[in-house]
Parts: C-alpha cells; sequence; structure tokens
C-alpha cells in the first residue's frame, strides 16, 4: 500500500490581504519514501509551500495534510531546514548538538550528528554565528536528520556547498532514503544535480502546480518532435491529433522543433521523435505559463515493471 | 567487491549503467558466483543515485538469473557471465594483437573500428548481447 507523505488540496497563500498570491490552487500528492524535487523560478512560491508543510504558516485557503494529519501535529516526524538556516548565533556547534539531542529525546541520533558535523572538519567550540554559509548547512544538515525525521524538507540544502560536500551529504541523504524509507521534499536550481537523486518532481510557476508527479512516467508523457517547419499560416509546427498539447516549438530556418504531450502515437511524416531530458521539459513548462499543467498520481499506478 | 562509477553525461539510463557494470565485472571474473553485490545503502552513500534506481538495476540482474536476492543477506552473484574471459589465454592473445597494431601505427579509434567489424561478422545477436 501507498502511504501519502504530503497531499495539498486547492492550497492557496496570500501574505496581505490584498497582496499577490504566493501560491494559488495548488493541489499534488508526494508518496512516502520518494524523493522529489520542487522546482520553480524565484519568487514562484517554493518557500512558501515548505514553510506550509512544515506548519510554519497557515494557509490562506485549501488545505495541506501531512503525514496524514495537520502540519503542526507531524511536526515531531518533521525535518525542516529552511534557506537562511535559522539557528542561535551564540551557541558553539557542541552546545547547538546537544540543544538538538535534548529537544529530541528518544530520537536523536548522536552518530549520525556528529558525523556529518565531523565530515566538515568543524571547530565544535566555534559559534554558529562565526561560520560559514556552507558550515552552517552542515550543522543544520545535521540537526535535522539526526532527529530520524520520516519526511524532510529542505529548502535549498545544496546551494551554499562546495562540490565534496555536496555529494558527501546528497549521498547521506540518500543512504537515510534507503535505511529508513525517510520522504524528503527538496527545492532546488539545479536540474542535473536532482536528476539522478530525485525520483519525483514538483514544479511550480507563478504560484500553481505545472508538473508533478513521478519523474519516469512524466518524463514518458512527452516527446520531442523534430520536423520541417510548416509554411503558412498554422505556424504552430506539427499536426497533430486532439489529444496532443503542443507544451513549446520553436522554428529554426526550415526545421521546426516541438515538446508535446500525447499519449504516444505515431509521429507525423516526416517528424521524428526523441525522448526529451529533465530539464528540457521542466524549461518548456516554465517558459509557457499559458499551457496547462500536468499532475499525475501514482496512487493507482500499477507497479513498475523493470524494463531494458 | 564492485564500485559503480555513474557518468551523467553518457545519456544511458543510471539503472542501465549499473545493469552493465555489473555484467562487465561478471565477464572479466571480478565478480564470481556467490559474491555479494555492494548493499543498496553502500551504492547510493557513494553516488548520491536514488536508491530505488539501483533496486531497479538488481530487480533486472535477478530477472535476468545473475543474481538472487536473499532476504535479510543481500544481493548474490548466481552464476558467471558467458565463459569468465578475465584471465583466459584469448586475453593475453587480444592483449599481443592489440600491441602489435599500435606498432604498426593504428590508432585507436581503428583497433576499436576493427574489432567492431570482426564481432558483427562472427555474432549475429550483437544487439542482444550489449544490452
Amino acid at each position: 500500500m501507498t502511504t501519502t507523505a504530503i497531499e495539498a488540496s486547492a492550497l492557496g497563500k496570500r501574505f496581505a490581504r490584498r497582496g499577490n498570491w504566493a501560491l494559488r490552487d495548488c493541489s499534488f500528492r508526494l508518496p512516502a519514501g520518494r524523493v522529489c524535487a520542487l522546482v520553480g523560478v524565484n519568487g514562484a512560491g517554493k518557500s512558501t509551500l515548505l514553510a506550509l508543510a512544515a506548519g510554519l504558516i497557515a494557509p490562506t485557503e485549501g488545505g495541506i495534510t501531512v503525514l496524514g494529519g495537520h502540519p503542526a501535529d507531524a511536526r515531531p516526524d518533521l525535518g525542516y531546514v529552511a534557506q537562511d538556516k535559522p539557528m542561535y548565533p551564540q551557541l558553539t556547534v557542541a552546545e547547538t548538538l546537544r540543544m538538538g539531542a535534548d529537544l529530541n529525546p528518544g530520537r536523536w541520533d548522536r552518530d549520525t550528528a556528529e558525523r556529518i558535523v565531523s565530515g566538515g572538519a568543524l571547530d565544535r567550540d566555534a559559534r554558529i554565528r562565526s561560520l560559514s554559509g556552507g558550515q552552517r548547512t552542515r550543522v543544520a544538515l545535521a540537526l535535522a536528520l539526526a532527529k530520524r525525521p520520516r519526511l524532510l524538507l529542505l529548502d535549498e540544502p545544496m546551494a551554499d556547498l562546495d562540490p565534496l560536500a555536496r555529494r558527501e551529504l546528497m549521498g547521506l541523504l540518500m543512504a537515510t532514503v534507503a535505511e529508513q524509507g525517510t520522504t524528503i521534499l527538496m527545492s532546488s536550481h539545479v536540474i542535473a544535480e536532482l536528476e539522478d537523486s530525485c525520483d519525483h518532481l514538483l514544479v511550480i510557476g507563478d504560484g500553481r502546480v505545472r508538473l508533478a508527479g513521478d519523474m519516469e512516467e512524466l518524463l514518458a508523457a512527452h516527446r520531442l518532435l523534430d520536423g520541417p517547419a510548416q509554411d503558412g499560416t498554422s505556424g504552430a509546427g506539427p499536426e497533430l491529433g486532439q489529444d496532443t498539447v503542443v507544451v513549446s516549438h520553436t522554428t529554426t530556418g526550415r526545421q521546426c522543433t516541438a515538446l508535446v504531450r500525447d499519449a504516444g502515437a505515431a509521429p507525423p511524416d516526416g517528424w521524428r521523435a526523441a525522448e526529451p531530458s529533465l530539464e528540457e521539459v521542466i524549461v518548456a513548462y516554465l517558459r509557457n505559463p499559458e499551457v496547462p499543467g500536468l499532475a499525475l498520481d501514482t496512487v493507482f499506478a500499477a507497479p513498475k515493471e523493470a524494463t531494458a | 567487491m564492485i564500485e559503480y562509477r555513474i557518468d551523467r553525461r553518457s545519456g544511458i539510463a543510471t539503472y542501465l549503467q549499473i545493469v552493465q557494470q555489473t555484467k562487465q565485472a561478471l565477464r572479466l571474473g571480478l565478480l564470481e558466483p556467490g559474491d555479494r553485490l555492494p548493499p543498496a545503502r553502500e551504492v547510493v552513500e557513494a553516488t548520491a543515485v536514488n536508491p530505488n534506481t539501483v533496486l531497479k538495476a538488481y530487480r533486472e540482474l535477478e530477472r535476468e538469473g545473475l543474481v538472487e536476492a536473499r532476504r535479510g543477506l543481500g544481493t548474490f552473484v548466481r552464476k558467471a557471465l558467458g565463459t569468465t574471459v578475465g584471465d583466459s589465454p584469448l586475453r593475453a592473445e587480444l592483449v599481443a594483437w592489440v600491441e602489435r597494431a599500435r606498432r604498426e601505427g593504428l590508432e585507436r579509434d581503428d583497433v576499436a573500428a576493427l574489432f567492431a567489424a570482426a564481432l558483427d561478422e562472427h555474432f549475429q545477436d550483437r544487439k542482444e548481447e550489449q544490452r
């Protein structure tokens, strides 16, 4: 049985009564045990969504359930690392870890905390305020992971880490998922970095869901068509069936390239079909806000067959 | 023990890279029947690949009868792939041939092209073999 880690329905948030909507009409479901990438342009609402899931702010409309209940009730099972890594600046690294242990009695994993901190050659007696951005990230991740949460919410966790630390800590996150079945929702701008580590995708643009679902299924739902540009009025690329949505198309000289979403019918005469990359799909949806979004729900999907 | 190297720019699906590297190790005798594949946890910690990707690769190897999962113990090699060619006389002969080709001024690509042509001539099921 698949359980749900996060479920949002028509979720909306605005910070001032007459202000703009930071998030609007957001509906998606994140199954437990997934590693989900949260992608969107700056100001798209990613941090707002993570703060809503963490129960730190209340929705203006719609609802969100986390681990089957109200976000505030899920807090003991939540690990949340905000973008600015808020910690007590006057405490030392050692004191911060001791505080983590005291605040999470019965579930604190001291070895994990020590391991993450010692990976960065950090001085235990250094105060948090004296640490570099990357060092703070390391301490914040140590706090979040040592709590052994069922759901980790990470807001651009890798942004200020060096390449070595990135690899080490991403590996550690994956090992945590393998061992504990943790669900992770993490925002990032570096799609190439997310491609191998994440198996689920949530793209938001302008406060709304653009893409949601299993990464492989989302990729499989799209094709990149390549063919001769049409003369005359249509200008809109290939002649396609009614069920086909053209997400984006560009014409260069006599050639037209289109990213389409369809049931996999044979491409029109003279056109070649190829599998798009994750980046191509995401960029196409973010660039073309008028194209309807796509949310795949994997609840009733059959177990995936291994195919060669 | 085998260590996987994931090449993100190869254009080959990550799980398939793990499958191919395991088969390569089986062909060369680096992995033998009874050997344990590294636990998924270790592979993902070293490569930062999603655990499901590793499990998918192991399932595929199991489906092909090359490995078996033993509950609570791990995934073990069931049989070698083809004849183990790692330290056979064939390898020594091939190495000698490659050395000669190089002495006679052939480039790496020339040698690869010759070898591929010879393979095509003698193995009809080439596609299947490469999988």
